[in-house]
């Protein structure tokens, strides 16, 4: 197994999910796609992990699952409370802090 | 280069895998039904937990499906179905100038792969495939609780402040 194909599938993931970031108009979407990002992050520790014969990618893909957790936890929670004072969770509506 | 040294088996997994995530993941920001889309991050996030393993990274593999396939996917579709009334195919997920993001994102994959291909060409992942042994899950726990110590803590305080900011938030009165 090369160093580099477990990076380029890490690559492609990244940029799948920026896409998703940027495209999608829908909060849970946007969330998902956040979800893909940190994923391939985790990929890339692991691989270098392995690469460097180290335990320390584990660690962190570890830590970086928990950060995604609470992540996803508070991020719901405030699509929640948007969604019930304005019925929407269009990211294009919420523009009052716009510049 | 002996046929050993190739791991014939691994690579065709990977290829298989990966080939599965790429397509999931396209699906999860193409597919205009958020509990679709949500099903479509069920195989993604699958598929990274066998590439961990492939990476013979066990413990975080586990983690993976207990933390992701369990926790988090229980969230989103509670997200989905607190969020809007009907279930089902919606036309305006995308934003209005969804269509900027391709050549942004095609930009970012190219440089990426540009850099990765010409920093490790056919470098190998490990020199000898018969040193690739499990992490033992001692020295995870070493790990977290020497060196790395300040920030579990910070990651516990981290998870307390969420989980203490999420019923506020979410809190009706």
């Amino acid at each position: 197994m090369l160093t580099a194909q477990f990076l380029l599938l890490g690559a492609v993931l990244f940029c799948i999910g920026v896409y998703g970031v940027l495209a999608r108009k829908n909060a849970v979407m946007v969330l998902m796609s956040i979800e893909l990002i940190l994923n391939s992050v985790n990929l890339n520790l692991l691989a270098f992990s392995v690469r460097h014969g180290s335990v320390d990618g584990n660690t962190f893909a570890l830590y970086i699952i928990a950060i995604a957790a609470a992540e996803v936890g508070v991020g719901l929670a405030m699509v929640l409370l948007i969604y019930r004072n304005r019925r929407t969770i269009a990211l294009d509506d919420l523009s009052e802090m716009k510049g | 280069m002996l046929a050993a040294d190739l791991l014939v088996a691994q690579n065709i997994g990977f290829g298989i895998i990966a080939l599965l995530m790429v397509v999931g993941a396209l699906r999860v920001v193409t597919v205009n039904n958020v509990v679709h889309a949500a099903l479509w991050l069920v195989v993604v996030l699958s598929g990274a937990a066998a590439q961990y393993l492939l990476l013979s990274a066990e413990f975080v593999a586990i983690t993976q499906v207990l933390v992701y396939v369990g926790a988090v996917m229980v969230l989103f579709l509670f997200g989905t179905m607190l969020t809007r009334a009907r279930i089902g195919a919606e036309n305006d997920l995308n934003n209005k100038n969804w269509k900027i993001a391709i050549p942004v994102s095609l930009l970012m994959l190219g440089v990426m792969s540009w850099v990765i291909v010409d920093g490790f060409r056919d470098e190998k992942l490990i020199e000898n495939p018969g040193e690739m042994s499990q992490v033992p899950i001692q020295l995870i726990s070493d790990d977290i609780f020497g060196p790395y110590l300040l920030p579990f803590w910070a990651l516990s305080f981290v998870l307390l402040v969420a989980v203490i900011g999420a019923i506020v938030l979410a809190r009706k009165d």
